[in-house]
């Protein structure tokens, strides 16, 4: 195994398939949540939070529950259930443990379980990192860093459309194309810049 | 009169795409070409009926605290389910559409209506509406569809329209997307709006 594998991992997760501007994963948040950078961050750190944890359970489901007992066709039903169930956890322990942090990003974790970044990163993780139902070398450090990536990326694309959004409060846009509308455009040309990623070879 | 009422309101008053901007994801994700957008729609219906009639069935057995991971669960089930059939019969569909079949569980249409309506309602209303908000939410995939690849494929169904028009590419890239529905939703703001203020006027 070679650290520039992991490293393209990465990159490719945050800039060449952002998660929200080439995917069309997470875009709820990133349309409702988008009004002021801070909240917008918030959520950006939450949802990375549990990616990489989501990413990092459902593999161990997969690879020790799933293919040993041949019961591939319960991902998506399984790993829901993961994912709903995590969230809650984090939630009460950070609840009690964490209130400050709570208070941070705690109502938007509950938002979570229905964000489709997450279960999206693990259905991804399972097609891109099992072949013909077997772990590939690596898979699981391959796993968490996509969903480390992928949560980076929602983050770095929330962050770059709170700040435009907050600027955009001074203009004067028709009447029709204000709020969502307008939002849809700004990100359009934000996932063409993206593509731009899309040119680099690792 | 009341069950067509429910049939139509999902086609254009309570359309999930264009008036609750509902299920945006798979709406953009897969609306490359018209036969994708109808397959999405077909099976994101399919999950919509039988999860709110499960769901309005057992509506009475559910307690309240624990309701969401139970209709969860329930929608997962015919999200599985579509998936296998259609990996059996239409594999070609199935590998063009990839990672969004599972993600039909994420779609808040459909948990929208199990929460909204079918735990309120009778099976037989909530398989119309139900019926009713999927039709809605196909018809609006279709037509995102049909525009990004009229412009971006210069076809439609796969038929060629023009040999004088050269597609821009980017219209069946994620960019297209984003612009298509952002300059659809700004016509319709813009047409009600009209209506609105004949109507005070």
């Amino acid at each position: 195994m070679d650290i520039s594998a992991f490293a393209a991992i990465l990159i490719s997760t945050v800039f060449i398939n952002n998660f929200i501007l080439s995917r069309f994963l997470g875009l709820c948040p990133f349309i409702g949540v988008s009004k002021e950078t801070g909240p917008a961050v918030s959520m950006g750190l939450a949802v990375t939070f549990v990616t990489t944890t989501a990413s990092i359970l459902t593999w161990f489901i997969y690879d020790l529950i799933l293919i040993p007992l041949h019961l591939e066709y319960l991902r998506t039903l399984s790993f829901i259930l993961t994912i709903a169930f995590f969230v809650q956890f984090a939630e009460i322990v950070i609840q009690k443990k964490m209130p400050s942090l709570y208070k941070a990003f705690g109502i938007y974790l509950t938002l979570i379980t229905t964000n489709c970044a997450v279960l999206g990163v693990t259905v991804l993780n399972t097609d891109m990192f099992f072949l013909k139902y077997k772990a590939v070398a690596g898979s699981f450090l391959m796993s968490a860093l996509q969903g480390l990536g992928a949560g980076a990326g929602f983050t770095l694309a929330m962050l770059l459309m709170s700040g435009i959004r907050e600027r955009l409060e001074y203009a004067e846009v028709p009447r029709c194309f204000r709020d969502v509308p307008i939002t849809f455009i700004i990100a359009s040309l934000m996932s063409m810049a993206f593509l731009g990623f899309s040119g680099f070879k690792i | 009169m009341k069950t067509s009422s429910e049939l139509i309101k999902g086609l254009w008053n309570e359309n999930p795409t264009f008036k609750m901007m509902l299920g945006l994801c798979p709406t953009l994700a897969v609306s490359t070409s018209v036969v994708n957008g109808l397959g999405m729609g077909v099976a994101a219906t399919f999950v919509l009926a039988g999860s709110s009639v499960i769901v309005s069935m057992v509506r009475h057995i559910i307690p309240e605290k624990v309701r969401i991971p139970c209709y969860i669960v329930i929608i997962a089930t015919f999200v599985t389910i579509i998936e296998l059939l259609m990996k059996a019969y239409m594999p070609l569909l199935s590998r063009a559409l990839g990672m969004y079949v599972p993600l039909i569980v994420v779609n808040c249409i459909v948990l929208g209506r199990a929460e909204a309506f079918a735990s309120k309602a009778a099976p037989v209303v909530s398989a119309i509406d139900a019926l009713g908000m999927g039709m809605g939410f196909t018809w609006a995939l279709c037509l995102i569809s049909a525009i990004r690849e009229a412009l971006g494929n210069g076809t439609i169904l796969g038929f060629g329209i023009s040999d004088y028009f050269s597609p821009p590419l980017f219209m069946i890239l994620a960019p297209g997307a984003l612009l298509t529905i952002g300059v659809l939703i700004a016509a319709i703001n813009h047409f009600s709006a009209r209506k609105d203020d004949k109507r005070w006027t």
